[in-house]
């Protein structure tokens, strides 16, 4: 247990640090849902519409692009090496570094949710229930992103192709959330249903990617 | 004749090489009584003559799902009991399914224009068929973006795995969901709802596609053993000329 609350710790600690590129993602989330209202036009009322969707589109782009450094930094100085050998499972050590990773980038998505709110024309619900959303979705999409991100490291290809294998594996994720936070705000259809989906599809990936990652790094990695 | 005697790639192109000939001619012969069969079929009531697409769509979206699976059971193959010629069955499928899926697609949305009154809708098994299709070329740029077969072949199976969850998700979205794609009628509780003169071209159908997989697979997986080994040739040549 001390094993892997070291290894979370570290891993935050990194990734808040010179080099870590944490941040960077959130900066990448504010860029993209500014690039959006420059590509539809300056319609308000069109952006408020939209404005769900443009935010878990940017959301989803954004934990993508940062996932390539779940596991190469420490493929580069070869400690993933000692995390492979080490006696924690593997399992748990993938987990625990996902969980990092969400924590140190997932959340500030989360976090900056409000704010970017504001500039799409979001009244107060549909900013709570997208921020919710993605609270309850990052997960899922960092614990199945996991699952590239090991492939990538273990062929030594990142990149586009991490993209070409995560993005299909993410779709569910995204329609439950955007169904969920376009319920809240206006839809006929109840906030609960495509709500608990989202928690389940996080849960699921919470089972299936630790032990699909731990898989493909054991069998790769030699 | 086991599994395990296949291992050897010789082996299996000997059998490949018998097999394949009568594997054709059955697969001609089935495909033939199929096409005939539908050809004769009767107009549907409600949608005339549209209905014959169902005779091509519904094969090619029940292989594009079976592919999947033989994939599935190759990716096992390959990381448990790490069967040689598992690999090569899970790469030279990729294509294969691919098309199959891209058929089922096709054919759907020129059945969809005419009965719902448009190519494409985003209900939840269309978008989960699209779903497949992206996985299947996923896994194909993976085989072509790692040189070495058999790094390749661990990490292909890891995600072909990943994949298979979409499977039973496709099957039951027409149940889950309230969806235009109809919902499930051949293969349910209860029997099918089909009636007798659709249902009997439709499995004979489903017997030839099946068939044309299986001699498209074998012929496929020979090419492939035959191009590793020719591969394997020129690295030694061009290691002598070196040397």
């Amino acid at each position: 247990m001390t094993a892997l609350a070291a290894l979370i710790r570290r891993d935050v600690r990194v990734a808040l640090r010179v080099g870590g590129g944490a941040l960077i993602g959130v900066l990448f989330f504010l860029i993209v849902v500014v690039l959006m209202p420059f590509a539809v036009g300056p319609d308000l009322a069109l952006l408020k519409k939209l404005g769900p969707a443009i935010l878990w589109l940017g959301a989803l782009l954004a934990s993508l692009l940062t996932l390539d450094r779940l596991f190469t930094a420490d493929h580069e100085d070869g400690s993933l090496d000692l995390i492979v050998m080490g006696r924690t499972p593997l399992e748990l050590a993938c987990a625990a570094k996902a969980l990092a990773h969400w924590l140190a980038v997932g959340l500030p998505l989360v976090a900056a949710t409000p704010i970017l709110g504001l500039l799409l024309n979001l009244d107060a619900i549909a900013t709570g229930a997208v921020a919710l959303t993605l609270l309850a979705g990052t997960p899922a999409l960092t614990f199945t992103g996991m699952i590239g991100a090991a492939l990538a490291v273990v062929l030594r290809r990142g990149g586009l192709l991490l993209s070409v294998l995560v993005l299909p594996l993410s779709i569910p994720v995204l329609i439950f959330g955007v169904a969920a936070s376009n319920a809240a705000v206006s839809g006929p259809s109840p906030f609960g249903t495509p709500f608990s989906i989202l928690c389940a599809l996080s849960l699921a990936s919470l089972v299936i990617g630790p032990f699909a990652a731990a898989a493909s790094l054991r069998h790769g990695l030699d | 004749m086991t599994l395990i005697d296949l291992a050897n790639p010789s082996r299996f192109l000997t059998l490949a090489g018998r097999i394949l000939p009568w594997l054709v001619a059955v697969t001609a012969l089935v495909l033939a009584i199929g096409l005939y069969q539908s050809a004769i079929a009767p107009d549907d009531y409600q949608q005339g003559a549209t209905v014959k697409i169902m005779f091509i769509h519904v094969p090619n979206a029940w292989l594009s799902m079976f592919v999947w699976g033989v994939m599935s059971v190759a990716a096992l193959g390959t990381l448990v009991w790490r069967h040689p010629l598992a690999d090569v069955a899970a790469k030279t499928a990729a294509p294969i399914g691919a098309a199959f899926t891209f058929l089922a697609l096709l054919t759907g949305s020129l059945w969809g224009r005419p009965m719902w009154g448009t190519y494409w809708e985003w209900d939840a098994r269309l978008t989960s068929v699209l779903i497949l299709f992206l996985m299947y070329l996923g896994l194909m740029a993976l085989w072509r973006a790692v040189e070495d077969p058999s790094r390749a072949a661990r990490a292909a199976a890891v995600l072909t795995l990943v994949g298979s969850v979409n499977i039973p998700i496709i099957k039951f979205s027409v149940d889950w969901w309230n969806t235009l794609h109809q919902p499930a009628s051949v293969v349910r509780m209860g029997g099918s709802t089909l009636d007798r003169a659709f249902l009997i071209p439709l499995l004979v159908m489903a017997i030839g596609f099946t068939l044309l997989f299986l001699t498209l697979h074998i012929a496929a997986m020979r090419n492939e053993i035959l191009r590793r080994r020719v591969r394997t040739l020129q690295m030694l040549q061009a290691s002598k000329s070196a040397a």
